[in-house]
């Protein structure tokens, strides 16, 4: 798999946790915007993120410091993040 | 998909804006067991929280708790008691390392030299003849010349079920000696006769509170969702109550589901080791608690499901702007 596909896939299953774990109504991982602000656009508190970082650590086996939480704005941000995690 | 941009318009998007990153992490404290007054259906002596702890006394012991606390995440610090203000160097502490508010009854008056901008919110049950029921004193004629004029203190209103069509007359006191207002419910713990609420009262009690902010808009520091939410009990169609209660001690927070709640919030007793319930007494009834900070607090952790309309949102953004102005956060 070519690295932009896997940066797809990654990006699409972060939509799929956030919609699942926020319980989103009328969206679909397929036409989630990557670059939607959480906070700013979708209300995402830091108990929200802190849920979805729960799932994040155990899917990606990354560990996420609260003192990161800004870095995790939108999707896109979360994918960056999470590929730096695993690089590092 | 319901977002904030496509409910609100520019300017209250900017309003949302100011607010929706301030991530305030608050936790109380109880600065001593110790109080000048002993007024009828204070939780902190009917429920004997007075004596669940015995008081830390050495300060510096106090200062390393506050830097700890600090550590925890802790972002404001709210100081019950007891009267915080028999401990000024225990407030000092507080001041010195935290945003700080004082919760007090005003009979003392702080050295502003000390403290030159600390939040104070001074208690009040109501007009002179239903304070000397409940507290014993007339306890405004003393706190209205202690503070008179200051900006950085207000009253926090108990609204009692007796005083129901007569709220007006304390209002146009507090704004004469130029303080500001909030507005609470009384929930009675000690059952005293003829101060528990009934659906009748608190409808007309909502109404009147309603009609007090659009009187006083200076002077009364609330929104109308506020009222309703806390004269109702009720949230987007569901009911206040231990379930959903915010304001629950983290680490003692068992219940399943987890709700919604403060993050990292404690309410610590005075030896700073021991922990209470939540933000009021452990004995008291969540069926009928009107704890105006829990009420308000189960709003604003709530804030998704707010989403659902524009009305619903600006809901929501009155009361948390209401909760930041109350605590400073943003100006008055
Ligand atoms: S002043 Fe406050 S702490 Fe003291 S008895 Fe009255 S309600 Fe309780
Ligand atoms: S008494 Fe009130 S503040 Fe305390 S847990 Fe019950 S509902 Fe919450």
């Amino acid at each position: 798999m070519s690295f932009t596909t896997d940066k797809k896939t990654m990006i699409r299953r972060i939509a799929e946790i956030i919609i699942f774990e926020l319980k989103l109504q009328e969206i679909t991982p397929e036409k989630f915007n990557p670059d939607l602000d959480l906070v700013d656009e979708l209300g995402v508190d830091s108990m929200d993120l802190a849920t979805v970082v729960l799932v994040l650590q155990d899917e990606y086996g990354i560990s996420i410091d609260e003192d990161d939480y800004p870095k995790l704005r939108n999707v896109r941000m979360i994918a960056e993040y999470i590929e730096q995690k695993r690089a590092a | 998909m319901k977002t904030v941009s496509s409910l609100l318009d520019n300017n209250w998007h900017e309003r949302y804006r100011k607010i929706a990153t301030l991530n305030i992490r608050s936790s109380i404290y109880d600065v001593t067991n110790q109080c000048n007054l002993r007024c009828k259906g204070c939780f902190f002596f009917s429920s004997n929280e007075h004596q669940a702890a015995s008081e830390e006394t050495d300060v510096g012991k106090w200062s390393r708790f506050i830097q700890k606390e600090k550590e925890r995440g802790v972002n404001l610090a709210i100081l019950i008691g007891g009267e915080p203000t028999l401990c000024l160097d225990r407030i000092e502490a507080f001041y010195a390392q935290l945003p700080t508010f004082c919760s007090t009854n005003g009979q003392i008056k702080i050295p502003r030299d000390r403290f030159p901008d600390m939040m104070m919110g001074i208690s009040l049950w109501g007009n002179e003849e239903d304070e000397k029921i409940l507290r014993g004193k007339d306890t405004f004629s003393v706190s209205s010349k202690n503070y008179q004029g200051d900006p950085y203190t207000y009253y926090l209103y108990t609204i009692t079920p007796k005083q129901v069509g007569r709220i007006e007359q304390m209002i146009r006191k507090i704004a004469d000696v130029g303080l500001k207002v909030h507005l609470q419910l009384l929930s009675n713990d000690e059952k005293v006769d003829g101060f528990s609420w009934t659906e009748e009262k608190l409808r007309d009690v909502r109404a009147e509170m309603d009609g007090m902010l659009d009187a006083y808009p200076k002077t009364v520091i609330s929104c109308k969702y506020y009222h309703e939410v806390i004269t109702t009990g009720r949230m987007m169609n569901r009911q206040f109550g231990w379930a959903e209660c915010p304001s629950v001690t983290e680490p003692m927070d068992n219940r399943t589901p987890r709700p919604k709640r403060l993050i990292r919030f404690i309410r610590w007793a005075s030896d700073l080791k021991t922990v209470h319930r939540c933000c009021t007494s452990a004995t008291r009834d969540c069926s009928t608690c009107k704890d105006g900070a829990a009420h308000m607090s189960w709003i604003m952790v709530n804030k998704r499901d707010h989403l659902q309309s524009t009305k619903d949102l600006q809901n929501w953004i009155e009361v948390y702007e209401m909760f930041a102005k109350l605590y400073r956060f943003i100006p008055w």
